[in-house]
């Protein structure tokens, strides 16, 4: 009877279409990036806009955002190897990978939030002049996609506890995220170097 | 506790806002009273306000934007009135500070919560049927993208009531804009409203290309799509491209005045001029996000009702791409005083006149459909007829405004007024009207009524002409837009034409709303009823369906064989339904409620936000959230049709179709 056929029933009957998820997703990245863009182009405009406020040179510390440069870089191959897992089925082993990638995006958003600290703390906030407001929103920008990223990686680290198989919706949603991450690391590249490396040069 | 809000800041003082809280507020008890007392409240929530469906979904979409019409049209002729009377010794009955809130409103409203609503709207009731697929990519996406423009019109309509609204015109230009000089809520209200109805169409842009993209039905090639899913999938586009540089611009704004930042400040570095070309590097495409999808509803309704297929159908295609295009390289014409320069505003002027050329193109393209055809004067074609008159003088004038050297002397005047209301009513508004009539019984399963539907339109289309033509005169006498008094004798004759006009388009929206009450009373009257799902004999797949189309839109997913499938099918005689074929189960997105509670704690986030409230806006903030995350942990999320349900529909219908046929 037609009428008590399950949807997992059904699914030999469906011509399958291919999930347009991740395609999707890619879109919305594209989008995201024009924000990035927007954003870069603004601080071109206010780089040299200093009011009588430090300038970048005085300020940034370029060991510093090297560390976290390298810490998001590792991120992102630790994301892979956790999407390796995740294509052989090893969920534990991909866990553990996203875990550690969870660590190093914590390791990085924290440096970012004691620079910003720092400088916010000896008078130099997004307030002090238009080249700090337009540093601190591109970078802070950046820092909270950082944010929404981990709160996002959590979220899938629980739900595929206690899972032996990934669901094509979950693998969609990882393979999503793993966009996410390599993208902002994209991002994080442009800004180390158009925002802290041209700005000491 | 309450932030900055306090008893003193509820209008009490001012009574036409009391008397308009009253209005409303009689209105939606009365609304409400009514829903309650015919039970319909579980009906309402389950069929309607958690559907993901998008027919229904655009269906409310309209709604929204008939609503923000309404609410627009009352700032409009509030407007017009002051102008009327504000002359000389008369300081008019609306003070500057009201009167500017005014101004900013209609023009925030009508952009955002009107035209955007409706084509949204548009797009949602017929792409997806357009293109023979079951729905969009993202169901969930596109009801949420739904609720964030509600609640972003809910938003700007409270502060009617709850504080004030921006002063600062619809673009919000900086240094006014800053709270240097709009220390109240004006603007917070501004932004949060925008802001959060740009996630919403930003979300449609990437659902509805995503959808054109993927699930168009099999041999349905670029080249074989209807040219208003052509011009929607060109929309997207700009919609992808300009939505997060609005995003941008409105948040840099918003730092400058929760984070005392310096984008355009006056002091610290701040450039006001920076904020102008990020705004309109969103707000030229925004227009084209409007006019486009109308260009394609013209297109469809232009070839139906002349009998023939559409005239360069290519030419149509490569002209839409083209402005597409050329839409992302003039924002600068917004403000050619700025002082950029002789080299960089002859290029942006120069490329603002070759877009008159595919636009020219299409006009043709629909002369041409016309020529030589049988062009039935149905209500519909009035529009379009309308439209081809008046947007080609709005056309013209725009050529005169991308003069830079033309420009330096209109600029700012009621010239741009009258330009802008020429192309946006002329060309965005009358094909939106043009296309509601056109689909309604596609959405609804009867037509419009004819007679109010030409009523409503001869007074649009004259009353249009009384109301603007003045204002190109009166930007040529030298008066300035956004002007609440004036002392030279010379405008107020011109004014009070203008005034005639917008009570004749007053009287035109009175026969909009009596035409949808006459036809909805006489639904049922046999000639009225469309049983086949074909009342105009068109060309599209959507209408190969039944109307209203069952949820699953296509029992059998249509196999496309050429441009216009519909056409070609019924003149090869192929039935498309294939009726009492060997149906399967159909894969459905169930309904979910979380659209909307993700809208409502927005609504809750942004406004405390704007009143400082930070505990309340930690809740809203945490509320999408857990929203949100509860979702993605939702894996019953989707269902199988059984056959035996899609058997019942489809038989139903085919019953319908064999009655009509009979009687015809």
């Amino acid at each position: 009877m037609a009428h008590d056929m399950t949807v997992d029933a059904a699914h030999a009957h469906d011509e399958h279409h291919e999930s347009p998820v991740v395609f999707g997703f890619w879109l919305y990245l594209m989008t995201d990036c024009l924000i990035f863009g927007t954003l870069f182009a603004v601080f071109a405009v206010m780089r040299n806009q200093f009011a009588g406020g430090p300038t970048g040179k005085e300020l940034f510390d370029l060991s510093g955002v090297g560390i976290e440069t390298a810490i998001l870089l590792v991120s992102s191959i630790t994301y892979g190897f956790g999407m390796i897992s995740a294509h052989q089925n090893k969920l534990g082993t991909m866990r553990m990978w996203l875990a550690v990638t969870f660590l190093l995006g914590l390791g990085f958003l924290f440096m970012e939030i004691r620079e910003f600290s720092h400088m916010v703390a000896e008078g130099n906030g997004p307030d002090r002049s238009a080249f700090l407001s337009s540093f601190f929103t591109l970078v802070g920008t950046h820092g909270l996609h950082v944010t929404c990223g981990l709160l996002w990686m959590a979220v899938l680290m629980v739900q595929s506890t206690g899972k032996t198989v990934l669901s094509e919706r979950m693998m969609n949603k990882l393979t999503c995220l793993s966009l996410f991450w390599h993208f902002l690391d994209i991002v994080w590249i442009c800004v180390f170097t158009f925002v802290y490396l041209m700005s000491v040069i | 506790m309450l932030g900055k809000l306090s008893w003193s800041d509820i209008p009490f003082d001012v009574p036409i806002l009391v008397g308009t809280f009253a209005g409303a507020a009689i209105a939606g008890l009365a609304v409400l009273g009514l829903i309650t007392y015919y039970g319909k409240w579980g009906y309402l929530w389950k069929e309607w306000l958690t559907s993901v469906d998008h027919k229904r979904l655009g269906v409310m979409y309209i709604v929204l934007a008939l609503v923000a019409l309404f609410r627009g049209f009352a700032d409009a002729i509030m407007m017009r009135s002051q102008l009327a009377l504000a002359y000389a010794g008369n300081p008019g009955y609306l003070p500057p500070h009201h009167y500017d809130q005014i101004f900013s409103a209609h023009g925030t409203i009508m952009i955002f919560f009107m035209a955007m609503a409706f084509m949204t709207g548009l797009m949602n009731v017929i792409v997806p049927l357009q293109i023979g697929a079951r729905d969009v990519a993202f169901p969930f996406l596109n009801s949420l993208s739904f609720w964030m423009t509600t609640v972003s019109f809910v938003l700007i309509n409270v502060s009617l009531f709850i504080g004030e609204f921006s002063q600062c015109g619809w673009l919000a230009y900086p240094p006014l804009s800053e709270s240097q000089f709009s220390p109240g809520v004006g603007v917070d209200y501004y932004i949060w409203a925008v802001q959060l109805s740009g996630v919403g169409t930003l979300l449609t842009g990437v659902n509805f290309f995503t959808t054109i993209v993927k699930m168009r039905a099999p041999g349905m090639t670029y080249m074989k799509m209807p040219v208003f899913t052509w011009t929607i999938f060109c929309t997207t586009v700009l919609i992808m491209v300009a939505f997060p540089i609005l995003t941008v611009a409105l948040g840099l704004l918003g730092l400058d005045r929760y984070l005392g930042m310096h984008f355009f400040t006056n002091d610290g570095g701040g450039n006001q001029m920076l904020y102008l070309s990020v705004i309109w590097a969103w707000g030229h495409p925004e227009v084209y996000i409007l006019i486009l999808p109308a260009f394609g509803a013209f297109s469809e309704i232009t070839q139906t009702f002349s009998r023939k297929p559409l005239f360069g159908y290519n030419t149509m295609v490569y002209a839409t791409c083209s402005i597409m295009v050329l839409s992302l390289v003039v924002w600068v014409h917004h403000f050619f005083t700025m002082g950029a320069g002789p080299n960089v505003n002859a290029f942006f002027g120069i490329m603002t006149m070759i877009i008159a050329i595919p636009t020219g193109v299409k006009i043709f393209n629909w002369l041409f459909t016309m020529y030589k055809g049988r062009v039935e004067f149905h209500a519909t074609m009035y529009w379009v007829i309308g439209f081809m008159i008046t947007f080609t003088i709005g056309g013209m004038t725009g050529v005169m405004l991308a003069i830079p050297a033309a420009d330096f002397v209109l600029h700012n005047s009621l010239f741009v007024i009258a330009h802008f209301h020429n192309v946006i009513i002329g060309g965005v508004y009358f094909g939106y009207v043009a296309a509601m009539n056109f689909w309604f019984p596609k959405a609804f399963g009867f037509k419009l009524n004819e007679a109010w539907g030409k009523r409503a339109f001869w007074f649009w289309f004259i009353g249009f002409y009384f109301a603007f033509m003045p204002l190109y005169v009166l930007g040529f006498m030298g008066m300035t837009r956004r002007m609440n008094h004036y002392d030279n004798p010379d405008w107020y004759p011109w004014l009070l034409v203008a005034e005639f006009g917008a009570v004749l388009i007053a009287c035109g929206i009175v026969c909009q709303l009596t035409q949808l009450y006459v036809s909805i009373r006489d639904r049922n009257l046999a000639e009225n009823r469309d049983l086949t799902g074909d009342p105009w004999n068109a060309r599209t797949l959507e209408w190969s369906t039944s109307s209203p189309p069952p949820f699953y839109n296509f029992a059998v997913v249509p196999t496309v064989h050429d441009l216009d499938a519909f056409a070609h099918d019924k003149e090869a005689g192929i039935d498309t339904r294939a009726a009492g074929a060997d149906y399967q189960p159909i894969h459905m997105p169930k309904n979910t409620s979380a659209g909307f509670f993700v809208g409502a704690f927005s609504l809750v986030l942004g406004f405390a936000a704007i009143w400082y409230i930070w505990w309340l806006a930690a809740i809203g903030l945490i509320g999408v959230i857990a929203t949100v995350i509860a979702r993605s942990s939702n894996n019953d999320v989707d269902y199988y049709v059984p056959v035996s349900e899609v058997a019942r529909i489809e038989n139903e219908h085919t019953r319908n179709l064999m009655a009509a046929q009979a009687a015809e």
